[in-house]
């Protein structure tokens, strides 16, 4: 996989992993473009689609797109599931998960992607093991009393 | 550089914080970098797994050559250790999956490849998928390394297939066993070709019906989770069985498989059936089972709503094109176009051009649709495709009368599009006499016709426009007086565009000025082009990128059986083709030199295209030395000129041998219609029979070709073989033959033997005709060592402490052909101060002694 996006219905970036290096630039225009041609899509249409030189698997999920961008070689309908995975994962971890979960606890968000997906590729299958990772981690930081500078907090939502 | 603090404490969560902002807002400030480097090299020794985890995550999110460059060598070793946790093991293949990725160069393959190759066996499941996709990615590069896993993973993806829902318990999806991990297996697979050791096959085969018959069954689920998740093992499956494209039913199931797909209710389905239908009709077993859908797929073209959808079906309907289809897909083709998307207008006008001219067996066909393109959507047509029409009118006469006749009467449409003025210039300036007869084409008409666009047209057309008007003053002299007015007008004349310009004063110089000859010359019809590889499919091929739909008649081509003995080319591939003068407008792959009667029609284009395979190029300079040098060793480079290097490869067993020859193109630019041909006279293919294939006609600049032949000594013989290559290079022909050092003491077999052995053999060979002697000056200085090893090179045994004076050579051996097997001793004598030698060899055939003896004394 290249990246993951999801976005709202209104086109507003809710999170982005990059699993390729590109320029801030770069990223910025790609998300524009992506995000512009998937909102136009009809409803009734197929999730894949060609853009530039990747395959294009979205699904939208209530109000959010999860899209990424896969290579020309790779799976498609495997994709769609690692999303619908992913969101399962979303959902388990949250109880009932909606976009406002998202937004106000994005890292978490972003530590269950990354404990699913590694570099790309699917690290673990077993939605038990990566909750049981996760509840690991959360053990771990409320028996840690830890006073972590809110500033640095305030530098990653921002961006 | 709070992050970096963070990145050292202690505690979890400080430290899961400080990755995220590293991850997040990594940037080059190299200060920063290594000090990260160095907390994370810390972590990954801390020998705890969640902080082992944390650090491979960081380092697998961010990826720099940096942290390549610092943790390439450490992370190999982790992940075989065999006291690393399973979670920790996975995060450490993805993660030398990311920095190779990045920087492939700076992870070495090491004896860590093996064990991860085991780790395919490991219990848990989500080690197997990690080092699955690292596997997966090394194998592309080295596939050597990697070849134990094919078998690993075919028993593993088996135990998957086979398993009941509950055996995997967690990692079963809506019902369907552990899918990613039989994605991502089937991926592997997919980078080899089809197992050799035949219970692996067998297994892999089984595997694969195991997984098609599943998709017959009712699901067990409604969910759409469950279907997917079936359908992509079943497509990865589907994708497997085309990459090998060994089982004919196999394919034929999948085939029937993907039109049932064809019309499911879902798009999705519909869109990947089609997809994975444009490769499956690239495979010769199952094109015609493809074919049989093309109602289905016409009718998606028209019906769907969904835009990719469409575009898939166009693209399966241009694979699936043959002979039999072609005027029916192009017509449909065409009726799309008039409604199609602007973005993808461009490659459809490619694919129908393409289309039209490969199979087109009527040329007014040919050139009633390019027309028709042009009318429908004459802004998507670029170049290529006008200059190729162009090229075939031209090229082909029964068509031009036809063309002129066509384009005059598109013309006479009010509104018409630029590109056809331009193909309608060009064609009334060549043959508008063929029409000149008919009063209603006139060559005032004509003219007036051209000239009333004259003033709607850009300059590059209204150039091309003038250049009709003066070949209009050539063939019609009745419009010459008009034509000179509208060169003479002060808006040619004083044109703001230097090219019109110039054009106008030069043509109206030449009209008047230049005699009716001399006009006929300069203005005479243009010559047929010689061939090129199609423009268009070039420009195609770059639009799509390198995984192109490959067409079927290069595939059977690159499949066609094997040539058996004898030195002409293979005409299996011309069967294929009926029409020789399509397939001499040679697109894709050039074809090869035919053989025999060249075909009948158009005489001028024999001429052109046929490069006569008769005219065998004398043997190239140097080809003796070359040829001698070859004698006594079996590698080497054998002929070398500014074009082109022949380097050679071979070994010898008893009669057979094996030669691999290769062709280096030290240019920059392509061979094209490159035929190496092996000839051999009538005797000498009854002594001796060789067996190669052909090799691809086209080779690329910088780019080597090997081609391998097999030889079978059948009886002694004495000639050599000549091989001839002939090519084309840029415009120029070149032809060039050497002599083939496939010499009888290739079959030479060293026998060692004592002296008293080797003396009664030699009194038994006394009578005259076994024994040939010569005495020849020595042609290189005398070196005793150097004599040895050429004798050793020749192939016999040089035997010590035989022969009473020290100073000879004696050697034994024994010359394997299928029929015989002839014992040969031979002695060299030197003579120091006279610079000669003297040559014995006794053999049991006089024919043999003889070849054995020139060949020998050649060397010293």
């Amino acid at each position: 996989m290249q990246f993951m996006l999801l976005f709202s219905r209104q086109g507003k970036l809710r999170l982005q992993k990059w699993y390729i290096s590109l320029s801030d630039k770069e990223k910025k225009k790609i998300t524009r473009e992506l995000v512009q041609t998937i909102l136009a899509r009809k409803p009734k249409m197929c999730n894949f689609l060609e853009w530039r030189d990747l395959k294009i698997v979205y699904k939208r999920y209530a109000s959010l797109y999860f899209c990424c961008a896969i290579e020309d070689q790779e799976n498609e309908l495997i994709t769609l599931e690692i999303i619908h995975r992913y969101v399962e994962l979303l959902d388990k971890y949250f109880g009932s998960v909606c976009e406002l979960d998202i937004i106000f606890n994005f890292e978490k968000a972003y530590f269950i992607l990354d404990e699913f997906l590694l570099g790309g590729e699917v690290q673990e299958t077993s939605k038990k093991n990566v909750l049981k990772a996760i509840e690991q981690a959360d053990l771990l930081q409320e028996v840690i009393n830890s006073n972590i500078p809110r500033t640095l907090l305030q530098v990653i939502l921002v961006y | 550089m709070e992050a970096v603090n963070l990145l050292s404490s202690n505690r979890y969560t400080e430290k899961q914080i400080g990755y995220l902002f590293i991850s997040v807002l990594v940037n080059s400030n190299s200060e920063l970098i290594r000090l990260i480097n160095n907390a994370i090299k810390n972590d990954l020794a801390s020998r705890n797994p969640t902080f082992m985890g944390l650090a491979l995550h960081c380092i697998a999110n961010v990826g720099s050559r940096e942290m390549a460059e610092a943790f390439a060598g450490e992370i190999p070793k982790i992940l075989v250790a065999g006291d690393t946790m399973d979670s920790v093991k996975q995060s450490a293949a993805l993660c030398l999956l990311r920095l190779y990725r990045t920087s492939p160069d700076l992870v070495p393959m090491g004896d860590w490849t093996s064990r991860v190759v085991h780790l395919l066996n490991d219990q848990h499941l989500g080690v197997v998928t990690a080092a699955t996709s690292l596997i997966t990615t090394l194998a592309q590069k080295n596939p050597e390394e990697f070849k134990t896993s094919v078998s690993l993973a075919v028993s593993r993806l088996s135990r998957i297939v086979t398993s009941a829902s509950t055996d995997l318990q967690d990692y079963t999806y809506y019902f369907v066993p552990a899918p990613w991990l039989s994605v991502k297996l089937l991926r592997l697979l997919q980078c080899y070709p089809p197992p050799e050791d035949p219970a692996v096959r067998g297994r892999l085969t089984e595997c694969l019906e195991t997984i098609l018959n599943k998709a017959q069954e009712p699901p067990k689920s409604k969910k759409v989770q469950h279907s997917n998740a079936k359908n992509a093992v079943l497509f990865e499956a589907i994708s497997l069985i085309i990459h090998h494209d060994s089982e004919p039913n196999l394919l034929v199931r999948a085939c029937n498989q993907l039109g049932q797909f064809l019309q499911h209710r879902e798009t999705n389905l519909r869109y990947l059936a089609l997809e994975s239908m444009c490769t499956l009709a690239s495979s010769e077993f199952s094109h015609e089972a493809v074919k049989t859908h093309i109602e289905t797929v016409i009718n998606a073209l028209k019906t769907e709503r969904d835009v990719s959808v469409r575009q898939r079906a166009v693209d399966l309907l241009y694979a699936m094109c043959d002979r039999s289809n072609a005027q029916q897909i192009v017509a449909e083709m065409l009726s799309y176009l008039e409604t199609a998307d602007y973005s993808i207008r461009e490659e459809i006008v490619l694919k129908v051009a393409i289309l039209a001219e490969k199979y087109a067996v009527d040329y007014t066909w040919y050139v009633d649709t390019i027309l028709n393109l042009i009318r429908i959507a004459g802004d998507y047509v670029s170049e290529e495709v006008w200059y190729r029409v162009i090229q075939i009118v031209i090229n082909r006469d029964d068509v031009q009368g036809y063309a002129a006749k066509t384009v005059f009467e598109a013309l006479q449409a009010p509104a018409c599009h630029e590109n056809l003025v331009k193909v309608g210039g060009y064609i009334l300036g060549e043959f508008g006499n063929l029409i000149a007869g008919d009063p209603r084409s006139s060559p005032l008409i004509q003219f007036n016709l051209l000239h009333s666009k004259f003033h709607l047209c850009s300059v590059p057309t209204r150039a091309l426009l003038l250049s009709t008007y003066i070949k209009f003053v050539n063939l019609f002299p009745e419009v010459k007086t008009t034509i000179q007015d509208v060169l003479r007008s002060d808006s040619q004349l004083k044109n703001a565009d230097v090219e019109l310009q110039q054009r106008a004063v030069e043509y109206l110089r030449l009209s008047t000025v230049a005699s009716t000859d001399i006009l006929a010359t300069v203005l005479e019809e243009m010559p047929p082009f010689p061939e090129r590889e199609s423009s268009i499919l070039a420009k195609l091929k770059k639009k799509k990128g390198p995984n192109t739909v490959t067409d079927l008649e290069d595939a059977k081509r690159e499949r066609s059986a094997d040539v058996n003995g004898g030195p002409e080319p293979a005409p299996a591939s011309a069967a294929s083709t009926p029409s020789p003068s399509a397939d001499l407008l040679g697109l894709g792959a050039a074809p090869p030199a035919p053989v025999g009667p060249p075909p009948s029609s158009g005489g001028l284009l024999v001429d052109v295209f046929s490069d006569s395979p008769s005219a065998v190029a004398p043997l190239a300079p140097g080809s003796e030395d070359n040829f001698a040098r070859f004698v006594c060793k079996n590698n080497g480079v054998l002929f070398e000129n500014q074009l082109l290097q022949i380097g050679l490869k071979s070994e010898f067993r008893q009669n057979l041998g094996r030669m691999f020859i290769f062709y280096g193109n030290k240019t920059s630019t392509q061979f094209l219609n490159f035929t190496p041909t092996l000839i051999c006279s009538d005797d000498l293919q009854t002594n001796l029979s060789l067996q190669t294939k052909p090799v691809d006609p086209t080779v690329d600049g910088g780019a080597q070709v090997q081609q391998v032949v097999n030889i079978e000594c059948v009886s002694d013989f004495t000639e050599a073989p000549v091989l001839n290559i002939q090519f084309r290079y840029g415009g120029t022909f070149q032809n060039v033959s050497v002599k083939l050092p496939i010499t009888l003491n290739k079959f030479f077999q060293p026998t060692e033997m004592a002296s008293q052995d080797f003396f009664q053999r030699w009194k038994q060979l006394s009578s005259p005709q076994q024994e040939v002697q010569n005495i020849f000056k020595a042609k290189h200085p005398m070196d005793t060592e150097i004599t040895k090893a050429k004798i050793i090179g020749f192939g016999s045994a040089l035997l010590e402490d035989v022969d009473p004076n020290p100073a000879n050579f004696v050697g034994a051996g024994i010359i394997h052909t299928k029929t015989t097997q002839i014992g040969c001793l031979l002695r060299l004598e030197p003579n120091l101060q006279a610079q000669m030698y003297r040559l014995t060899l006794r053999t049991s055939k006089e024919t043999v002694s003889q070849r054995l003896c020139e060949l020998l004394s050649e060397q010293f």
